[in-house]
C-alpha cells in the first residue's frame, strides 16, 4: 500500500498556509483595486473648479458662515429632534415584529420548502436595493410632507436589514434541540418557540438595537426629503441661509447620535 | 408492538439505507443495535418515529402502518415514542426544567405551551422524572452548566415525562467516558423494566452490549445480519456481524466502576 499522506513532508519544505494559486489571485486583486484608487484620484482633482486647493479655500469661506452656533433655538428644536427619535423607535418596533416572519421564511435550514424560502430572499433582496432616499421621496409624494412618510420608509429599510442579518443567524443555530422537538411530537410553531428563540434572543435584541442606532441617523437624512422631525428642520434652515440656526441643530444631532450610540452600544454588550 | 415487513430505505442521493428488513420487536423486550459505522443503525431506529422514511415496504407500530402518516397522525407516533441522542439535543441556553418540559409538548396544546401554561401534573411529572434520574437539584440550572452526562440524564428525564411507549436512543453514552456510560445505560435499562417501555439502543460498543441488552440484532450495509436473544451471542457472532476481528476499540470497559 503507498502512503499519500507523507508526499508533503517528503519534500521537506515547510507547505504555506494558502496555496500558491490563491496567493497570486489575491496579488493581482490587490495591485488592480490600488491602480484604481490613484487613478479616480488623480480624475477628480482635475475634475474640481480651481483644482483641490481652490475647493478647500471655498469649503472654508462656507464653513465660516456656520459660526457662532444660535443656541437661542434650542427649546424650538427640542420637539423635531423628539420627533426623529419616535420616528425611530416606531419603525424599529415594527419592522422587528414584520421581521419575525420574514427571517425565519428566509432561513434555509427552518424553511426546507425551497419556493417559499427563494420567494421570501428575492423579496428581501429586492427590498434592500431600494436606498432608503428613494423610498422617503416616493412616500413624501404619496402621503406628503411629515412623519408618517418617513417612518414607513425606515420601516421598509430596516426590513431589509433586519430580516436578512436575522435569517443569518437563524441559519447558524444548533439544530439538534429543534430534531429532540420534532421526535417528541411538537409541532412547528412549537419547535420554533422552544427550540429556536431562546437560541437567537439575544442576537435578536442586539440587531434590533443596532438597526435603531442605523435608524437615528437614516431618520435625520430622511427628513431632509421632507418626511419629517429633526431633517427637515434643518433643511428649512438651510433653504433660508440660517446657517447659525443650521450649525445648533447639527450640534444638537451629533450630541443625540452620540448619547443613543454610547447607550444602545453598552446594552448589547450585556446581552452577549 | 414494532414491526417491519420487508422494508427498503434508499436516500435520494442513491444511498440504500435499508435492505428488505423483517424484524418484531416485542413490547417490553430491551433490544440493543450493533453494527460498524455507516451499517444502518441510526436509519433503522430514525424509521421507526420517521425521522427518515422507508421508501418501501411496511412499518407496523401497534397494529398501524406509520409509513403513510402525515401531520396530527405523525405527532402523535412520535408522542409515544421518545428519543436519546448522542448529543444530548437540549436547548443549551434554557434551564434544566424547561429542558424537560419540551418532553411535554407534543400532549399540549399551541397557544398554551407558547404562554408558558403547563398542567400543573406536566410540572410535576417533570419534576419527578429529574428526580428519577437523579439530577432534580440542578433543575434551574442552565443546560449549558451541565457535564455530559449530567446533559444526557437530562434528556433521559425529558424522555421520561413524555411518557412514551417506546424509547430509541441513538448511540447514547458515545460522547461519555466508561463509567457515565455504564450510569446512563443502567438508567435506561432501569426504565425499561419499571416502566415498561420498549427500549431500542444503538450501540457499537460490544461488551456493553452483551451487559445490557435482552436482544442484539447486528446490522451490516443496510441488513439485519445477526437477531437472537444475548445468550446466543459470542464474540464469533461479533466477528460476523463486523465482518472482521473484535479490536480494542470494540470495547468500552470499565462496567466494574459503575
Ligand atoms: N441523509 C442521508 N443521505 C444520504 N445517505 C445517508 C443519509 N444518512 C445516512 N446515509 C447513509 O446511509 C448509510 C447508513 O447510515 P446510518 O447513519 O444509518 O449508519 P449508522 O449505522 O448509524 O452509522 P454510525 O455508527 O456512524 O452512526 C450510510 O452509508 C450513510 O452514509
Ligand atoms: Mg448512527
Amino acid at each position: 500500500m503507498t502512503n499519500p499522506k507523507n508526499s508533503i513532508a517528503d519534500k521537506k519544505t515547510i507547505p504555506s498556509i494558502y496555496p500558491t494559486k490563491t496567493k497570486l489571485q489575491v496579488t493581482v486583486i490587490f495591485f488592480v483595486i490600488l491602480a484604481l484608487y490613484l487613478f479616480s484620484m488623480k480624475k477628480t482633482t482635475e475634475d474640481m473648479v480651481n483644482g483641490l486647493d481652490g475647493a478647500l479655500g471655498n469649503m472654508f469661506r462656507v464653513l465660516a458662515k456656520f459660526f457662532p452656533p444660535n443656541f437661542e433655538i434650542l427649546k424650538a428644536i427640542w420637539n423635531p429632534m423628539l420627533e426623529t427619535i419616535q420616528m425611530a423607535i416606531i419603525a424599529t418596533t415594527i419592522a422587528a415584529i414584520i421581521t419575525i416572519p420574514l427571517a425565519i421564511l428566509s432561513a434555509r435550514n427552518v424553511t426546507t420548502f425551497k419556493p417559499l424560502y427563494y420567494i421570501t430572499r428575492i423579496f428581501l433582496n429586492l427590498l434592500r436595493t431600494i436606498p432608503d432616499v428613494v423610498l422617503a421621496v416616493v412616500f413624501v409624494g404619496l402621503f406628503g410632507i411629515g412623519i408618517f412618510p418617513g417612518i414607513l420608509a425606515l420601516i421598509i429599510f430596516s426590513l431589509g436589514i433586519l430580516a436578512k442579518l436575522i435569517s443569518e443567524t437563524i441559519e447558524s443555530v444548533d439544530m439538534n434541540p429543534l430534531e429532540a422537538m420534532r421526535a417528541s411530537g411538537a409541532n412547528t410553531l412549537q419547535m420554533i418557540w422552544y427550540a429556536l428563540v431562546p437560541q437567537i434572543a439575544p442576537q435578536f435584541t442586539s440587531l434590533v438595537l443596532y438597526v435603531f442606532e442605523i435608524n437615528i441617523r437614516a431618520s435625520v437624512i430622511l427628513g431632509l426629503v421632507g418626511a419629517g422631525g429633526i431633517g427637515l428642520t434643518l433643511n428649512q434652515q438651510i433653504n433660508f441661509y440660517n446657517y447659525p440656526n443650521a450649525m445648533t441643530i447639527i450640534i444638537v444631532i451629533f450630541i443625540t447620535v452620540i448619547i443613543i450610540e454610547y447607550i444602545s452600544t453598552k446594552l448589547r454588550e450585556a446581552l452577549l | 408492538m414494532i414491526e417491519f415487513k420487508d422494508v427498503n430505505l434508499v436516500y435520494p442521493n442513491g444511498t440504500q439505507g435499508l435492505k428488505n428488513i423483517n424484524v418484531k420487536i416485542n413490547d417490553g423486550e430491551f433490544v440493543v443495535i450493533v453494527g460498524l459505522s455507516g451499517a444502518g443503525k441510526s436509519t433503522f431506529i430514525r424509521s421507526i418515529n420517521r425521522l427518515v422514511t422507508p421508501t418501501s415496504g411496511s412499518l407496523l407500530v401497534d397494529n398501524e402502518d406509520i409509513l403513510k402518516f402525515r401531520g396530527k397522525d405523525l405527532r402523535k407516533l412520535r408522542t409515544k415514542t421518545g428519543m436519546i441522542f448522542q448529543n444530548y439535543n437540549l436547548v443549551k441556553r434554557s434551564n434544566v426544567l424547561k429542558n424537560v418540559l419540551a418532553g411535554r409538548l407534543g400532549h399540549t396544546g399551541t397557544l398554551r405551551s407558547i404562554f408558558n401554561l403547563y398542567k400543573k401534573e406536566d410540572v410535576s411529572l417533570a419534576y419527578e422524572s429529574l428526580k428519577r434520574v437523579h439530577i432534580d437539584e440542578k433543575i434551574y440550572n442552565r443546560a449549558d452548566e451541565l457535564s455530559g452526562g449530567q446533559q444526557q440524564r437530562v434528556s433521559i428525564a425529558r424522555v421520561l415525562t413524555q411518557q412514551p411507549k417506546y424509547i430509541l436512543a441513538d448511540e447514547p453514552v458515545a460522547s461519555l467516558d466508561p463509567p457515565t456510560s455504564h450510569q446512563v445505560m443502567n438508567y435506561l435499562r432501569k426504565i425499561n423494566k419499571e416502566d415498561k417501555i420498549t427500549t431500542l439502543v444503538n450501540l457499537h460498543f460490544i461488551d456493553m452490549a452483551m451487559e445490557y441488552a435482552d436482544r442484539i440484532i447486528g446490522m451490516r450495509a443496510g441488513e439485519v445480519v445477526f437477531d437472537g436473544p444475548v445468550s446466543e451471542v459470542t464474540e464469533k457472532t461479533f466477528e460476523e456481524i463486523y465482518g472482521r476481528a473484535i479490536r480494542e476499540d470494540d470495547l468500552r470497559g470499565g462496567a466494574e466502576q459503575a
